[in-house]
């Protein structure tokens, strides 16, 4: 689920450059950076407006005041002359170095980047090749040896300065470029009849903007100091024009008598600097979304608990283990409250299958990893109701009991097999791990428990496999290890979210005849999260159907395909083309799904719901119980007759 | 393993190959008549002729690049004039030095750095974390030959603890202690910069790596947090951090050439700097070969520490 | 049936290969290894097949994305590649394609009009008056509200979006559409409107189809004809009541008993431990041996041609012992 799904609004594009602006004066210390930098270039161009002594003119009677004397507020160097007016256009220069040397790399850097990236092959090879050899130089080194050919000098200084920057350009931009061009809109302009040329700049180039003015004000300020850096070796401007490195190398001189000659220019450098990088955090800030405070946070152990509303009735179920109840889970993001769940009960016996079925956003995965308080936060936060695993209400337990209960009471399995297993660590310490946490046990006999459990799953050579990495198995055998994983510790309620999903349908079978088998033999409930009809009639005994956050309707597998309640349901299955049935003409449902952070009041499916009335929007639905086992939150509920139509 | 750092070496080849060809040509770029800016401007007219028959310079460029590079396999880097000795001798003397202040720093901001980044995402939005963005914006902002300067004023000329310059003491010293008290001021300056960009790079692929899928399982499979951090997370964050690490190697050697000039550090950084204003080209030619293939084998024993981290690489 | 739109003779894709600086050999992925079949017009024909089988580097071949190392497609007698090398306009203007991923497969910062002018202007020349009535056509074909052409990508569903790919693969007027697993990110409410759009564009402009997917029953929904991959291979081809109703490729049995469907327990799956072979070394014979339960030694020793079935000559299938019409 995210905040681009969520959001509904449309934003143009004129605004949200406004908005972009609004965010970089949002984020105070870039805002304080702009401040600065943006006077001390108002005061630098000013230069030869300003009342300044001539910053050349030697006075040798005057030398090395100390700052704040008379006509000199900030004194004088060794040869007299002021500082101020020096401190001035010393500023002047260095800007104007650290600039175009930006300017400069970014063009040449950014060029090559591109065409390497989007020509690939043999183009992006040599031209890569080149800006390695380029980049096996350290740094510095590679700008000495230019300015040691071309001679001292300011211009020599820059252009040293820009060249060996051109391969940090090129690099970065050439990643960007790589990934874009393999993008299927490229592919799709060619297919529109655009010429590379065109696609290059037209298509490639507009998504890579943002990220060379990223990459150009994070590298100014490095620019400047590197200038800085070379004048005071001596081998950037030369006298009797100052930069502040120069300034500083001159100044170093008398530093232990009159230390203020070097100071100076030197917290000069620090502030721009300073000022600059402050300012290009802040820029890189609002481009680069991903970037943005607000995403990357980092989860904490566990879902944050903030319960406002209990439910009334706290006596568990007789045969359920895990009896989750008025659940509410809300995501906070930006000031907006999306309500991801709201208010779901779900129980799992013994031995059971319990599937959870629902459209994309409809708050089934967040609902299941509410549980155990897998649930990111931030944002996310459960704000009601319990969960009762064998009558403990888990989400008032201490955080060392959930650490205990997870993969010992309850394990999960996840979606994606590649990328919830580690990629670093192989199959078997993973699973040793898991077997370890709960278990005191030495290695080798964990080791054996592990190979035991890899037969379990049917893996075949099992002993060979535990030193196999992830990404050397198949993505069948990788859900298996997780399968195994979640086995290791005897759990009583496994909670598997989408564990099919990313399966080629062949080996989906397979993984849903293993679950189907491990679950009768062990006893274990499986809390199992799906979108798909078909999977849920293969492993669950009895299906919950959720809505925008809420369990529309639930009850026994068969029940629920042959005779649903809920028009959601009866409209949803329609949707859902039948082997067999090659004929059946599809039924769509009209609309979209509302979005969770403004749900409408009454039902949240009445807008698209073909039996809704008044009655309906008005206010909170309930769940009715129609016949045993069998609840729906509609008023107006299918028959048997009326589903049949 | 074996087999892969063999291959890594031989690969290595053509690079320090390229690395001679980039030089060769900076060099070919001079202005006027090569000789003389070689040996400057003193050359009697013999050591200029000499020296244009030794460098080939009747030849075609390609040609005299060939031999030239054959020189440079025979260990003749050339004569530097200003001092009247082998290039390569003084050369690897100063490196020596070099290596030193360079391979302290490094250890440093290696170590530094992951510790500040890792504490700082783990605490984030914390007052750790606040500390620690702070400090390395600081240190990236601050020219490390100001900061040098003033630490000088402040530890050797205010508070006298420290020795200002050089390497040894001028009289007695020559021991350990005596270099690591020289040592202390220089190479914290050089580390200082490397540090704040590890520290920044260690905290942003943390917050990454925490919200990978792998984290969330295991944390489900009830794993104290703190080995999902010090084992789960660490391990893939150094996969992206290590490749810095050997960028920053370059950073900290580059460095050196301002801190060994204002810590009158006898490395190569300030031997460079002096043959570039003495326009000893022999000297810069092969001060920057040798720092360069240092350099670039440091490169590669990071790309090897990386493969055994990450077996999907290998 | 009319006469055959596209001709795919004995394509095949070597990915990698060659040899390297020294002359030893590449690894080299062989992902498609000789398919031969032909597209009608006015037609749909379903690609189905699991993932690694092929399926999209066919697809890419067909539109002059990919250039096939071996075999010829050819497009009303001409040559595709040849086409494609000659800049891949004129095969524009014949042959569009529609993305699986709706999303990345429109420019995040384009509006949708620049997305939908671009084939109006590049392919056919159109000018602004013109350009301006085939939007409004567009936009009411695929069942979007013309002021969207003002929004970018990024502020629509991904059923809206996949519409915006449609409109985009009709905007040069083509005969002939790949659809790339162009419903499989998509919702099931969601996925039956885009089903229906395209059902009812097919009818409206006289298009041909060819539809790609890994989900059988969609597929079924869709298609005359199917086509079934494995390996790089073609298992069986034929009408697609046929091929659904009588299988007779042991594999397409496999994959019709393993699709889930609501109110069906799977029947008997196979058992584990099989896996897709080698790409980089593929085995010799029939690709599928290893795990079929018909395998005999003659399916090691030689490879399946791909053969009529006695009872319905336009069903074909690649098996030395290939179910008859009893099982």
């Amino acid at each position: 689920m995210t905040a681009a799904a969520l959001s509904s609004g449309s934003k143009r594009p004129a605004s949200s450059r406004q908005s972009n602006l609004r965010l970089l004066m949002n984020n105070r210390l870039a805002a304080g950076g702009l401040v600065i930098i943006a006077a001390v270039i108002l005061i630098a161009l000013a230069a030869p407006l300003l009342p300044l002594a001539d910053p050349d003119v030697t006075d040798p009677a005057n030398r090395l005041l100390p700052a704040f004397s008379e006509g000199y507020l900030l004194g004088t160097d060794e040869l007299g002359r002021d500082l101020l007016s020096r401190l001035i256009w010393g500023t002047r220069v260095s800007l104007a170095v650290g600039l175009s040397a930006t300017v400069i790399a970014a063009f040449f850097g950014s060029l090559i980047g591109l065409v390497a990236g989007y020509a690939g092959g043999r183009t992006d090879a040599i031209l890569m090749r080149g800006i390695d050899m380029v980049m096996a130089f350290p740094y510095i080194l590679l700008a000495l040896a230019i300015v040691a050919v071309l001679g001292p000098g300011l211009l020599n200084a820059l252009y040293a300065i820009a060249v060996v920057n051109i391969p940090f350009f090129a690099r970065n931009i050439r990643g960007m470029a790589l990934g874009l061009s393999r993008r299927e809109f490229v592919d799709a302009a060619r297919l529109s009849g655009m010429s590379h040329v065109r696609i290059l700049f037209g298509e490639v180039l507009p998504n890579v903007l943002p990220v060379i003015i990223i990459t150009m004000s994070t590298t100014i300020g490095w620019m400047i100091l590197e200038t800085a850096g070379l004048s005071f070796l001596g081998l950037g401007a030369q006298p009797p024009q100052a930069d502040l490195g120069s300034m500083l190398g001159q100044g170093r001189k008398v530093l232990f008598t009159n230390p203020h000659v070097s100071i100076i220019p030197g917290v000069m450098i620090f502030v721009l600097v300073m000022s600059i990088n402050l300012l290009g955090d802040g820029v890189r800030d609002v481009l680069d979304p991903r970037l943005k405070s607000g995403s990357l946070t980092r989860p904490v152990a566990r879902t944050a608990v903030e319960r406002a509303v209990m439910p009334d009735e706290l006596a568990p179920h007789d045969d359920a283990i895990l009896d989750v109840r008025g659940l509410k889970t809300e995501f906070r993001i930006g000031g907006e409250v999306y309500k991801a769940v709201g208010g779901v009960d779900l129980r799992v016996g013994r031995g059971e299958c319990l599937g959870v079925v629902g459209e994309s956003g409809s708050g089934k995965s967040v609902s299941a990893m509410s549980i155990m308080g897998l649930a990111p936060t931030p944002p996310g936060r459960i704000v009601g109701g319990v969960a009762l695993l064998d009558g403990e209400d888990l989400f008032a337990a201490s955080d060392e009991r959930i650490r205990m209960l997870r993969g010992l009471a309850v394990s999960h399995v996840f979606q994606d097999p590649l990328s919830t297993l580690h990629p670093l660590f192989t199959v078997g310490n993973q699973l040793v791990e898991a077997i370890q946490a709960h278990n005191r046990m030495t290695g080798t006999e964990a080791r054996k428990k592990a190979e035991a459990l890899l037969r379990m799953v049917r893996i075949p050579n099992p002993a060979e496999r535990l030193n196999a990495y992830p990404h050397e198995l198949s993505g069948g055998m990788r859900q298996r290890v997780c399968i195994a994983m979640a086995l290791a510790n005897d759990a009583e309620v496994i909670i598997a979210d989408e564990p099919t999903t990313a399966l080629d349908v062949t080996v989906q079978a397979q993984i849903l005849s293993l679950l189907d088998r491990l679950r009768k033999e062990n006893e274990t409930g499986i809390l199992f999260i799906t979108h798909d009809f078909g999977v849920v009639s293969a492993i669950c005994d009895r299906v919950a159907v959720m809505y925008a956050g809420k369990v529309v309707e639930t009850g026994a597998t068969e029940e629920i395909l042959s005779q649903p309640a809920h028009p959601y349901t009866a409209k949803l299955i329609e949707c859902v083309p039948v082997l067999g049935e090659p004929e059946r003409r599809l039924g769509a449902i009209s609309g979209r799904p509302p979005v969770v952070n403004r749900l409408p009041e009454g039902c949240a499916f009445a807008p698209r719901c073909h039996k809704a009335t008044e009655e309906c929007r008005k206010t909170e639905i309930g769940m009715t119980t129609i016949s045993d086992g069998r609840a729906v939150r509609c008023i107006h509920p299918l028959t048997a007759k009326a589903a049949a139509v | 393993m074996a087999s892969y750092i063999a291959k890594r070496l031989l690969a290595a080849i053509p690079v320090l190959l390229g690395l001679t060809v980039i030089v060769f040509f900076i060099m070919a770029m001079i202005p006027g008549d090569p000789a003389t800016a070689i040996l400057g401007t003193y050359a009697t007219p013999e050591n200029v002729e000499k020296l244009n028959r030794d460098l080939g310079l009747d030849k075609p460029l390609v040609q005299q690049y060939f031999i030239w590079l054959g020189n440079l396999l025979h260990g003749d880097f050339g004569r530097s004039f200003a001092l009247n000795r082998p290039v390569l001798d003084e050369v690897l003397e100063r490196f020596s030095a070099t290596l030193i202040l360079a391979g302290t720093a490094l250890v440093l901001c290696s170590v530094l750095g992951l510790l500040a980044g890792v504490v700082s995402a783990v605490r984030q939005f914390g007052w750790t974390d606040r500390i620690v963005t702070l400090v390395v914006l600081v240190g990236i902002s601050t020219p490390s030959f100001f900061l040098g300067l003033l630490l000088i004023l402040v530890f050797a000329v205010k508070l006298q603890w420290l020795p200002a310059s050089g390497m040894w003491a001028i009289y007695g010293g020559g021991d350990l202690p005596d270099l690591l008290r020289h040592l202390i001021l220089p190479a914290s300056t050089l580390a200082v910069v490397a540090t704040g960009v590890i520290a920044r790079l260690t905290r942003t692929a943390m917050l990454e790596v925490l919200r990978q899928d792998f984290i969330r399982t295991a944390r489900a499979k009830g794993l104290p947090e703190r080995k999902v951090i010090m084992k789960h997370a660490f391990k893939a964050a150094l996969v992206s951090v290590i490749p810095v690490i050997g960028i920053q190697a370059g950073f900290v050697l580059g460095g050196a050439v301002y801190i060994e000039t204002v810590f009158q550090w006898p490395g190569i950084g300030s031997m460079l700097v002096k043959a570039i204003s003495t326009r000893d080209l022999l000297l810069v030619q092969g001060g920057v070969l040798v720092v360069a293939a240092a350099y670039v084998l440091f490169n590669l024993a990071a790309d090897v520490v990386q493969t055994m981290i990450d077996p999907r690489l290998r | 049936m009319s006469e055959a739109l596209l001709k795919i003779e004995e394509a095949e894709r070597i990915f990698g290969g060659g040899r390297s600086l020294f002359g030893r050999p590449l690894p080299a992925v062989h992902a498609v290894r000789g398919v031969s079949i032909q597209v009608h017009k006015g037609e749909t024909l379903g690609i189905v097949g699991e993932s690694g089988c092929g399926k999209s580097t066919l697809a890419r071949m067909l539109v002059g994305l990919d250039q096939p190392t071996g075999g010829v497609i050819t497009y009303n007698g001409e040559d595709i590649s040849a086409l494609a090398r000659a800049g891949g306009k004129q095969l524009a203007r014949k042959i569009q394609y529609v993305f699986q991923d709706p999303l990345a497969s429109l420019n995040p910062r384009k509006t949708i009009r620049a997305i939908l002018e671009a084939p109006l202007v590049h392919l056919l020349g159109m000018d602004r008056a013109a350009r301006e009535a085939r939007l409004e056509e567009l936009m009411q074909a695929v069942n979007l509200a013309p002021e969207f052409l003002e929004r970018y990508p990024h502020e629509f569903s991904g059923g809206q979006a996949q519409r915006i790919g449609i409109a985009r693969a009709l905007a040069a007027d083509p005969e002939l559409i790949v659809l790339d697993e162009p419903v499989s990110a998509l919702d099931v409410s969601v996925q039956a409107q885009v089903l229906n759009i395209l059902d009812d564009l097919k009818q409206r402009f006289n298009l041909t189809y060819l539809f790609i997917s890994h989900d059988l029953s969609v597929v079924e929904s869709v298609s005359d004809r199917v086509a079934v991959l494995y390996f790089g291979k073609l298992a069986e081809v034929g009408p697609a009541r046929s091929v659904f109703s009588t299988p007779r490729h042991p594999y397409t049995h496999l994959l019709l008993e393993s699709a889930p469907a609501p109110g069906r327990k799977p029947t008997a799956v196979e058992d584990s431990e099989t896996e897709l072979p080698d790409p980089y070394n593929p085995p010799p014979g029939c690709a599928f041996h290893a795990r079929c339960p018909r395998g005999s030694d003659l399916c090691v020793q030689s490879e399946p041609l791909l053969e009529p079935s006695s009872i319905d000559g336009d069903h074909f299938a690649a098996c030395h012992h290939p179910h008859g019409r009893a099982s």
